[in-house]
């Protein structure tokens, strides 16, 4: 059993951390523009094909550098020529336009790479096992991507609070025109927070990508799980997704880890049902089937009973 | 009085069209797109009711969708096993009914906000959904899906159901109906609150209405409507999986009530039969055709965020001023251009993705291998975007030409 929890742990840590730094780029945004990215997830995929197409030629650690800034400029000229003309149609149009350019980065990934999963590899440098612990091996490159979101979970943390360009950003997130007022571009702000924020997604995508598999469906997979920590952390509060990161990526490793069903709860109660019953699948769920719903179960809970999220301050 | 005559001739009309499509075109294939049609008209409406008349962007429209249908399969079941026996004509009531009932579930409390928080429920709710219904597999079928068949009911008029053009008479029907119910429910006070909730819900509070009471019912009759769309895909199809409650349904929806036109009663009724059309036509010739689709929509939001129907009624005031023959010309010199640009585009796109050496477009043979293709086909894409660039400053002219104010009458009044 202890081992179980130790690795259920270490893995929900990684996944957690990798979904943060989807999630903090989709807050950030949020809190500057009021618009929810529908595409966000799709930028990280975008970062994993590119990283995929680099790697083939130069190797993994040029892919590694060259992918994130590709990505980044794209979410650039998506908001300077996309989100800002349809700003002026209101929010709803906002999230429509992100959800349609979640549609097209889709299939325009399968017109030029294939519908097919590529076979995007560790770097040999890291394929090897960290450690061993209860007989079990933990990959180096998961210590790796462990490494690299806490570092930049603490930069990006650094260069909010503590520099000059992120006291402007934090300025420019509460009073856009009194900072307009002192000579700032706070358009250009917008662009540039906009393309930091997809390149820290496509990052996140170059180094899930090897091991959470690079196919056209990847951005489904994650799209609506980073929506559900944006909200359930409260909408534009970056320690709210800190921690709702950090509780879905556990959730969801233990559920999957933990063997323990309706009939274990049932059998407490000391009830037993007959099988096939039309109610069956009901009585024989298993924790590990219901994680993947787990995350939305929670979301529609926090909607209902605290709209505003674990630490968000306003409704909308 | 006369407008009231005049929109019971639109009725009349609609009806008309309706009952007479499948004397034209009586082929299989058309038949069998006539009742996607149909499906996808009385699904996108439902749609609209939410989004276009009330002001809530929802990513879960299927899920009222697929619960009516698959209630609308399992009744068929049922009646296959004579525990049961009606008509079929009633089955889509079934799945109006699970809708309606899923609706206020639900909408009993998604409706408390509209915009992104209740953008973010209903996203939740349909992944929800959609990942149990993999999970309850005994109602759901899991991955293989619920099949039924249709032609265990007595029969209708001496319809029998195992032929496509007896469906279609029984979806006609209940397009008509449903399209009737729901232009009637926008003239109802509900309808019309709806539509000032969604304009500005504060002001509608102040003036005493209750604005998710409002919403609520809104989300409601949408939710029937979708069900009962649902049941008429059931019917149709004789079979549902798990793709008719998930986000590529409730995406799709979305992309052709937005396309057809939100802020029209119309728009969605355009929307749906382009994107019918599309999916039959585009998708038997190239692969593509969702990417082709991801960029009209994209398009559409840009550029026509009021839809095709929007972009139609753009026109109303040279219509009434009689000056649409002034913009003929201008549009003629824009369009043909922009139609020689997008051409190439799509001959280019094709081209590079292509397992053949020859590609058949329009008429022509293309060597995929031939550089001199490939550059013509360049060049002649930058031709038609440089004449479409140059030509819009003309046609915005004569745009504002159209719709400027009569000189003529404005002379006479100050002499």
């Amino acid at each position: 059993m202890p081992e179980v929890l130790v690795f259920a742990t270490l893995n929900g840590l990684v996944t957690g951390l990798l979904l943060f730094m989807l999630a903090s780029g989709l807050t950030v945004i949020f809190s500057m523009m009021g618009v929810l990215n529908f595409a966000h997830a799709s930028f990280y995929m975008l970062g994993a094909y590119f990283a995929y197409s680099v790697s083939l030629y130069f190797g993994y650690w040029t892919g590694l550098i060259v992918a994130p800034l590709i990505v980044g400029v794209i979410g650039a000229l998506v908001e300077r020529y996309g989100l800002r003309r349809v700003h002026q149609h209101g929010h709803v149009a906002e999230l429509v336009f992100t959800f349609g350019l979640a549609f097209l980065i889709e299939e325009a990934v399968q017109f030029f790479w294939g519908a097919d999963t590529k076979n995007y590899q560790t770097p040999d440098l890291l394929d090897f096992p960290l450690f061993t612990l209860f007989g079990q091996e933990f990959s180096a490159y998961r210590g790796f991507m462990l490494a690299i979101s806490i570092g930049i979970f603490i930069g990006l943390y650094q260069v909010l609070t503590r520099s000059r360009v992120g006291l402007i950003i934090q300025a420019a997130i509460s009073h856009p025109h009194m900072v307009a007022n002192l000579g700032h571009n706070v358009p250009l702000i917008f662009t540039a927070v906009f393309g930091v924020g997809t390149a820290l997604a496509g990052l996140a995508g170059v180094i899930a990508g090897p091991v959470l598999t690079t196919f056209p469906g990847m951005a489904l997979v994650l799209g609506s799980i980073v929506f559900v920590i944006v909200v359930i952390g409260g909408l534009g509060s970056l320690p709210g997704a800190f921690l709702a990161s950090l509780l879905i990526g556990l959730l969801q490793s233990y559920a999957i880890a933990t063997n323990v069903g309706m009939q274990d709860l049932l059998a407490l109660f000391g009830l037993e049902f007959p099988r096939s019953h039309p109610l069956d699948d009901l009585w024989t769920l298993n924790l590990s089937q219901i994680a993947p719903i787990l995350p939305f179960l929670l979301l529609v809970l926090v909607l209902i009973f605290r709209p505003t999220g674990l630490m968000g301050k306003r409704e909308q | 009085m006369k407008i009231l005559t005049a929109k019971s001739g639109v009725w009349a009309g609609y009806l008309a069209v309706l009952l007479l499509l499948p004397l034209f075109f009586d082929s299989i294939l058309a038949i069998s797109i006539f009742n996607q049609m149909a499906i996808a008209i009385v699904f996108a409406l439902s749609y609209n009711m939410l989004l276009g008349q009330g002001g809530m962007l929802s990513f879960g429209h299927a899920v009222y969708f697929g619960l009516g249908g698959f209630l609308a399969v399992h009744a068929l079941l049922m009646m296959e096993n004579e525990s049961v026996y009606f008509s079929i004509a009633f089955i889509p009531l079934i799945g109006g009914l699970t809708g309606l009932l899923a609706g206020v579930f639900i909408g009993s409390f998604s409706t408390r906000k509209a915009g992104t928080v209740f953008a973010m429920i209903s996203l939740g709710i349909g992944e929800l959904v959609a990942a149990s219904s993999l999970i309850f597999t005994g109602f759901f079928g899991g991955e293989a899906g619920v099949s039924g068949d249709r032609t265990f009911g007595p029969p209708l008029f001496g319809m029998d159901f195992f032929s496509d053009v007896d469906v279609y008479y029984l979806a006609a029907f209940w397009v008509f109906a449903s399209t009737l119910f729901m232009y009637l429910f926008t003239q109802t006070p509900a309808g019309r609150m709806a539509n000032a909730v969604r304009d500005n819900p504060e002001r509608a509070e102040f003036i005493g209405y209750s604005a998710r009471w409002v919403r609520f019912i809104s989300f409601c009759a949408s939710g029937m409507f979708a069900g009962v769309a649902g049941g008429l895909f059931a019917l149709n199809y004789e079979f549902l999986t798990d793709e008719n409650l998930n986000l590529v349904t409730s995406g799709r929806v979305l992309l052709m009530a937005y396309i057809g036109g939100l802020g029209f009663f119309i728009g969605p009724i355009i929307g749906a039969i382009i994107l019918t059309l599309m999916n039959f036509l585009l998708s038997n010739y190239t692969e593509l055709w969702l990417l082709y689709l991801g960029i009209l929509f994209v398009l559409t939001v840009l550029f026509l965020p009021r839809g095709f129907a929007g972009f139609i009624m753009m026109h109303r005031l040279a219509w009434l001023r009689g000056k649409m023959h002034t913009l003929a010309l201008p549009y003629l010199l824009t369009g043909l251009p922009a139609l020689l640009f997008i051409l190439c585009v799509v001959c280019l796109l094709e081209l590079s993705h292509t397992a053949e050496p020859e590609l058949h477009f329009l008429g022509l043979s293309l060597s995929r291998d031939s550089v001199l293709v490939w550059a013509a086909l360049l060049a002649l894409a930058m031709l038609g975007w440089f004449l479409t660039k140059k030509s819009t400053s003309g046609l915005q002219r004569a745009w504002e030409a159209a719709n400027a104010p009569d000189e003529d009458s404005g002379q006479e009044q100050t002499s």
